[in-house]
């Protein structure tokens, strides 16, 4: 297949067709919108099944083969908030606040570019492992921290901080991270699922897996509608931001599929985790950085990683970060 | 009837800041609260929750004194870097010590 042929193939399927509808509804001001109950439900029903699947495919998985690309995913969690956060503060010019914080996002993962990414491999012919719903567990906490951290203590250079409030931050943060609905439904999903196995999961298998892509397509159309408002603030944000929320997810996502080949994961476990580590969070990490760093300006992360990063892996990563993985499995 | 005059603070901010603040009310000393969510632009128009302009107004009728800490407490806390505006309205209420 072409490039050009594979291009085409991933802008017509359904999700990005959907994401598109939804810019779209915005862009020519329809009052279309998901009651927000709906959009809840779904990402419910979306992750928990995710969990689900991962957790009975982690069953049958062994320690051996899990543990290179546990470790390569933990690497890469400590590598994305650094690398982001070099680069917006010292080429950027950002705060340290800015910094830290849209670093925070990017360090951390966006679960529904990792359910795009494995539906393109799975269309591609590709069977990506079955742990990497583990994967993306374990990269979601530990670049938030990472970045918060480098904020905090910047920061702590600068001035003097109040200990009492600084202290208390610090474990409200790490409790919404823990407690986070997304980390409880994929967390909570994966340990039933192993404890089930494909015995306990086989009568529940149709309701998770028959409406999975319909809700994944009604989820990306929500998913067009808030990046769709989010699109005037991208005159507010500035060329550099729109290059970084571009130029850093090709970076990101080539190291992982280096650091992934050679952990020794396929060209489908290798795309999906390129596609994790160049996404950017905005379910987890914007509450978390909102009450750490309140100085930094929502409309720069959010835009970021909801108005340029997504819909760039949506549209174009993922497709390039498989190109790059069957390259390399091909030499 | 007998009425009570006292405060009715009301508090519209970031849905991120609603458990927080529900916390500090009470330690500031109101007995209660009412919260909805509600949607606003302002000044700063900072889009900082995931739904754009979605706010949480939180309400509570407290005493004179209780009113004035609130207000500088989130003065001081949260009008620097966060989307938030506090007020404060007169108010008659029936039962009123069950408020302060």
């Amino acid at each position: 297949m072409t490039t050009f042929e594979m291009l085409k193939l991933n802008l017509l399927s359904p999700i990005v067709l959907m994401f598109a509808l939804g810019l779209f509804a915005k862009l020519i001001r329809s009052e279309l919108s998901l009651p927000k109950d709906l959009y809840t439900a779904l990402s419910i029903y979306l992750l928990l099944a995710l969990g689900l699947k991962g957790g009975v495919e982690l069953s049958e998985s062994s320690f051996s083969a899990l543990a290179l690309p546990a470790l390569v995913t933990l690497l890469l969690g400590s590598i994305t908030p650094i690398t982001s956060y070099l680069s917006l503060r010292y080429l950027g010019r950002f705060s340290i606040a800015d910094a830290a914080g849209i670093a925070a996002h990017y360090g951390s993962v966006s679960a529904v570019t990792f359910i795009a990414s494995q539906q393109f491999a799975i269309s591609m012919g590709e069977t990506p492992e079955g742990f990497m719903p583990t994967l993306l567990t374990l990269l979601e906490s530990p670049g938030i921290h990472i970045a918060l951290a480098i904020g905090a203590l910047q920061r702590a250079k600068r001035m003097a901080t109040e200990s009492g409030v600084e202290a208390r931050s610090k474990i409200a943060i790490l409790h919404e991270i823990l407690t986070g609905r997304s980390m409880v439904l994929l967390v909570g999903g994966l340990v039933v699922g192993v404890l089930m196995g494909e015995k306990g999961y086989v009568p529940i298998k149709p309701f998770f897996e028959g409406g999975f892509k319909g809700a994944l397509t009604l989820f990306l159309l929500e998913m067009g509608i808030v990046a769709g408002s989010r699109l005037s603030d991208l005159r507010r944000v500035g060329p550099f931001l729109l290059a970084f929320g571009i130029a850093i997810p090709i970076l990101h996502g080539t190291l992982a599929v280096f650091l992934g080949h050679w952990a020794g994961l396929s060209i489908g476990g290798c795309t999906v985790l390129a596609a994790m580590a160049a996404s950017a969070s905005y379910i987890a990490a914007p509450p978390a950085v909102r009450m750490t760093l309140p100085e930094a300006n929502p409309t720069f992360y959010l835009t970021a990683s909801l108005a340029i990063t997504f819909p760039f892996n949506l549209v174009a990563g993922i497709p390039l970060y498989y190109q790059l993985a069957n390259w390399l499995g091909s030499h | 009837m007998k009425t009570t005059p006292l405060k009715l603070v009301t508090i519209v901010c970031e849905p991120v800041l609603t458990e927080t603040l529900i916390g500090e009310l009470k330690q500031l000393g109101s007995t209660g609260f009412t919260l909805t969510s509600v949607r606003g632009e302002g000044s700063r128009q900072m889009n900082s929750s995931e739904v754009p302009g979605e706010k949480n107004k939180l309400e509570c009728i407290v005493s004179e004194e209780v009113s004035r800490n609130i207000i500088d407490h989130i003065a001081r806390n949260y009008f620097p870097s966060y989307s938030v505006i506090a007020y404060i309205t007169e108010t008659l209420v029936v039962r009123g010590d069950k408020y302060v």
